[in-house]
């Protein structure tokens, strides 16, 4: 099954060396083991009567070092962008700075409370306001939604703008257009608010079909939603024409803004048209992922749709920052379309981005798009003979490099290069998408990356893609030095076990009571 | 420009390697209006990491934190202790710089990790499945009364006076858009909830019911009876949860019969942080897993037969389904996650019992204290850790004065509903195991001052 035969051997423990195998909390924890000491308190009978707990609640507890031995070892289980190169186009995956994980543990930040006096949050706000005078900026719109809590709830804010706008015109606009090509968290979106979603193909060349889009548009069409720089790595030259021909139409347009970095400091969205676009701080500005999040997804808006942004903003004024809530916004925002999260949005985000686009400047952030477009420009021309890139000819890439599973030998699928990129110590490239591309690889190196470790990556994936050619059998069965082998998808699906649960007992086995347990 | 690792003959280089003549050649799709060819206004160039450390700093000096001083404040957000370790678990790279964990072969750290986190919330609700988490509380609300709709194909949702005055708000923000009938209303300034009215309110139209435990004024009920006229009716019980730590001391929703149990998980492990990130806890019935949002960590095993652990159920999910998909959720709250997990593991079942015991006790001093303070009464017969004291006058200039002396005094109800002169004497007071006897006496002081 491996390459080499002798990573069969097994071993007693089922570790290998420093790989360690970790059982889970439910099997190593304690009902009454803690990791934390309290103060004494007097003990104070309970008020809370028939309601007290009278079940355990059956969590584990593990003392502090075997806490911090469990999760050490998970972390290793783990592949991260402070290992290596995370190759994900359309997901920016790139240095997280630790400036500003310091920034944001400030107690001035970390520490304070959303409902706490204004007057003792001043420098909060102002965060927030600093931060949105820099986003109005580099887009060249108008104003700006902070409160969004990722790029998927941006979208929301963004097309509820649209709807509070038509409602406003006094129009009952149902469809949103979205090109083949958009991230599925697109369509999902209008329809989450209400509407109706209708394709627009693309060209052969992977942008939007301007004449397919133009002969669309009606009284029926609210908006259109387009991610530019798009999923294929390519600018969409006709922006500025769809959004003419858009707002001819009496429509509005959302730009998918997850890949800003690509053009900011050289391309201002708000020239080209755009009414609403989210902006992904956790993947343009750095703010670290996760593993799957927080995210952050302020949305600038065009003068059109400014009054429409949801609550609460953050105002100045002479005494000082305050907060526009449902309350005062009667005042001076009567059309906003309400509340779309309990606070102001993600300040640990927020305190983060600001300091990153401090760090860059204004000559810094033009060379992040330099630098993140001639890096995905790189991989393409150094792969391009091996690996279909099937809009080679549309043009310089943007921020990420397309490819295709043509060319490889029968039976072998882009899923197999990404595995055999994994015992390479590379996390493989975005697979299977975007959809208008069959076996889609999507390359985004981002601006963080040295031109050495491109070429050893463009190296690595020149071997495998050459080996998926030759229909090397060994790639079918990668990754063979990973944690873990092909995980069966499709029984985690079938047989789905999402909590943990005691092991049934074995007929025969005496039970904890009658070995004399609890 | 510290972060960026080109240098200018590796730039040239390739450069020439793409065929390239200058970078503005890749740029040749952007059309000539677009392009930003200036300085950008008003934006500094970059700066050294001390220089921006110290402009951070100098913002940051401008907020008390909680910690400079007695701090009573809750309404949905709690300040609890959280252990060193937890915050110096996140930030080890392979967790703090993953990516979701589309490639779970190596990214089993952070799939057990969820794996972990799932099974603790669902059996700290009383749940039989809970996802990998949401946003934040606010946002799973309004998941949860989308999620009802869907199973039982009716549109109108009764939400408790109870419920925070900002989930009620994010949900009629959604409902416009929607369609979704919502019935609401504001707390009365009494002891008892409305939750028998509620009951009496179901009819054949309703998919669910949405009440908060404990609830913003603190108050805690038993959902029993109203589980079973949901039950009865054919709608749903949705429970919020917005202060965690109460479960170790009172019963789990789930076990008296909610059907989704949804609540904030900020409390454990996350921290204040100014209103977010946060962490969405969602927890549910197994018949109904299949119309629950958001991520779904599930086990299986690989091909050598061993244990692991993958995303699963992404049918339902906005990357496959598109328009069809549950939700438009697509990022978790990972990180959060994964605090609330370590801190969870370091309490375990002993200490989160512990923790819960002394937040009540606490709350129980301070609540008797400040009653003592001439005008001030308590309007709980119950409560955790989170009261409402009724003031001689209107709480909302208080809290302000109470500042000026240094002491963050408790959320006032004219903050919370400015609308509602009949609760403008409101105050809700939260009492954690950070608060010490000192805090207590210099809050009740400080009180008596403010209002002789």
């Amino acid at each position: 099954m491996n390459a080499g035969g002798a990573d069969d051997s097994t071993t007693f423990t089922g570790n290998r060396a420093l790989m360690l195998e970790e059982p889970l909390i439910f099997e190593i924890g304690g009902s009454e083991t803690t990791g934390v000491d309290f103060d004494e308190v007097a003990p104070a009978a309970d008020l809370v009567g028939p309601l007290a707990r009278s079940a355990p609640i059956g969590l584990p507890g593990l003392s502090e070092s075997e806490t911090v031995r469990h999760y050490t070892r998970l972390s290793r289980q783990n592949y991260a962008i402070d290992l290596g190169l995370f190759p994900l186009g359309s997901c920016t995956m790139k240095h997280n700075p630790r400036l500003n994980e310091k920034v944001a543990r400030m107690p001035g930040f970390a520490d304070v409370h959303p409902l706490q006096p204004q007057e003792t949050a001043q420098g909060a706000y102002a965060v927030i306001h600093e931060l949105a005078k820099w986003l109005v900026t580099l887009t060249g719109m108008h104003s700006v939604a902070m409160s969004p809590k990722a790029g998927a709830h941006g979208e929301l804010c963004g097309i509820l703008c649209i709807k509070a706008a038509l409602e406003a015109r006094g129009e009952d606009r149902r469809v949103i257009l979205v090109p083949e090509s958009a991230h599925g968290t697109n369509p999902a979106t209008a329809a989450f608010a209400g509407f109706s979603v209708e394709d627009i193909p693309a060209t052969g060349e992977g942008r939007v079909d301007l004449a397919a889009l133009k002969a669309r548009l009606g009284p029926d069409v609210a908006g259109v939603m387009i991610t530019n720089p798009n999923t294929c790595g390519l600018f969409e030259r006709d922006m500025k024409a769809i959004s003419d021909a858009v707002h001819a139409a009496g429509g509005y347009v959302y730009c998918d803004g997850a890949n800003f970095n690509a053009i900011v400091g050289r391309v201002r969205p708000g020239d080209l048209g755009v009414d609403a676009m989210h902006i992904n701080l956790h993947k343009t500005f750095s703010t670290p992922h996760g593993g799957g999040g927080p995210g952050s997804g302020p949305v600038v808006l065009s003068e059109a749709l400014a009054p429409f942004a949801p609550l609460p903003f953050v105002t100045q004024d002479a005494g000082g920052f305050h907060l526009i809530e449902e309350e005062n916004a009667g005042e001076d925002h009567p059309q906003t379309f309400g509340r779309m999260t309990a606070f102001h949005g993600q300040m640990g985000m927020f305190t983060r981005a600001l300091a990153y686009i401090l760090s860059h400047g204004a000559d810094g952030l033009k060379q992040v798009a330099e630098d993140a477009v001639l890096n995905a420009n790189y991989i393409l021309r150094s792969l391009d003979d091996v690996l279909d890139a099937p809009f080679a000819a549309s043009g310089p890439c943007m921020h990420e490099a397309l490819f295709s599973d043509r060319g490889l030998a029968e039976g072998f699928s882009t899923l197999d290069v990404a595995k055999g990129l994994i015992d390479e110590g590379y996390h493989p490239m975005t697979v299977f998408f975007p959809l208008v591309v069959h076996g889609a690889m999507l390359i985004e190196p981002t601006e963080t990356e040295s031109k050495a470790v491109l070429d050893q990556f463009i190296g690595a994936l020149r071997s495998i893609a050459l080996r998926a050619k030759n229909g090397d059998p060994a790639l079918k069965s990668a990754p063979h030095f990973a944690p873990r082998a092909r995980l069966d998808e499709t029984l985690a699906a079938r047989r789905p076990v999402l909590a943990w649960s005691e092991p049934e007992v074995a007929p025969g086995t005496p039970s904890l009571s009658e070995i004399g347990g609890s | 420009m510290r972060y960026l690792p080109l240098t200018s003959d590796d730039r040239a280089a390739m450069l020439a390697a793409v065929g390239a003549a200058s970078i503005d050649d890749l740029f040749v799709d952007v059309p000539a209006a677009a392009r930003l060819d200036g300085a950008i206004a008003g934006l500094p160039d970059h700066a050294s990491e001390l220089a921006v450390e110290r402009h951070m700093a100098a913002l940051a000096r401008r907020n008390m934190a909680a910690g400079d001083g007695p701090f009573f404040l809750g309404a949905g957000a709690y300040r609890h202790h959280v252990p060193a370790s937890v915050d110096h678990l996140i930030q080890r790279g392979e967790f703090l710089t993953a990516y979701t964990p589309y490639q779970p072969e190596i990214a089993q750290g952070t799939l057990q990790m969820l794996f972990e986190f799932q099974s603790q919330v669902a059996r700290l609700f009383g749940t039989d499945v809970a996802n990998a988490s949401m946003y934040d509380g606010s946002t799973a609300c309004w998941e949860a009364i989308v999620m009802a709709r869907r199973i039982t194909r009716r549109g109108k949702a009764l939400l408790s006076t109870g419920l925070h005055p900002h989930y009620r708000s994010v949900a009629r923000t959604m409902a416009k858009y929607t369609g979704d009938v919502l019935v609401d209303g504001d707390p009365a300034l009494e002891p008892g909830t409305d939750w028998a009215a509620l009951a009496a309110a179901i009819d054949k139209e309703v998919s669910c019911v949405v009440v908060q435990y404990p609830d913003i004024l603190g108050r805690i009920d038993d959902m029993s009876v109203l589980a079973t006229a949901c039950q009865a009716a054919g709608a749903l019980l949705i429970a919020v949860v917005t202060e965690p730590v109460a479960l170790g001391l009172i019963k789990a929703p789930g076990e008296m019969g909610a059907d989704i149990v949804v609540g904030e998980g900020q409390a454990i492990g996350v921290g204040l942080q100014f209103g977010g990130p946060y962490l969405g806890l969602f927890g549910c019935k197994a018949k109904y897993v299949r119309q629950m949002p958001g991520r779904l960590c599930g086990e299986t095993v690989d091909a050598n037969g061993k244990r692991g652990f993958v995303l699963t159920l992404s049918t339902r999910e906005q990357h496959i389904r598109r328009e069809k998909a549950t939700s438009n959720i697509c990022t978790n709250s990972g990180l959060c996650a994964l605090a609330f997990s370590i801190h969870m593991t370091l309490l375990g079942e002993a200490g989160l019992r512990g923790l819960a015991g002394i937040n009540h006790g606490r709350a129980r001093a301070a609540a008797a204290a400040l009653a003592k303070v001439p005008g001030v009464s308590l309007m709980n017969e119950s409560f955790f850790n989170e009261f409402t004291l009724r003031l001689p006058v209107a709480a909302r200039p208080i809290i302000h004065e109470l500042a000026e002396k240094g002491v963050l005094g408790g959320v006032s109800l004219g903050r919370l509903y400015p609308d509602n002169d009949a609760l403008a004497n409101g105050l809700v007071v939260a009492v954690t195991e950070t608060v010490t006897e000192e805090d207590i006496a210099a809050f009740a002081a400080a009180l008596k001052e403010v209002l002789a």
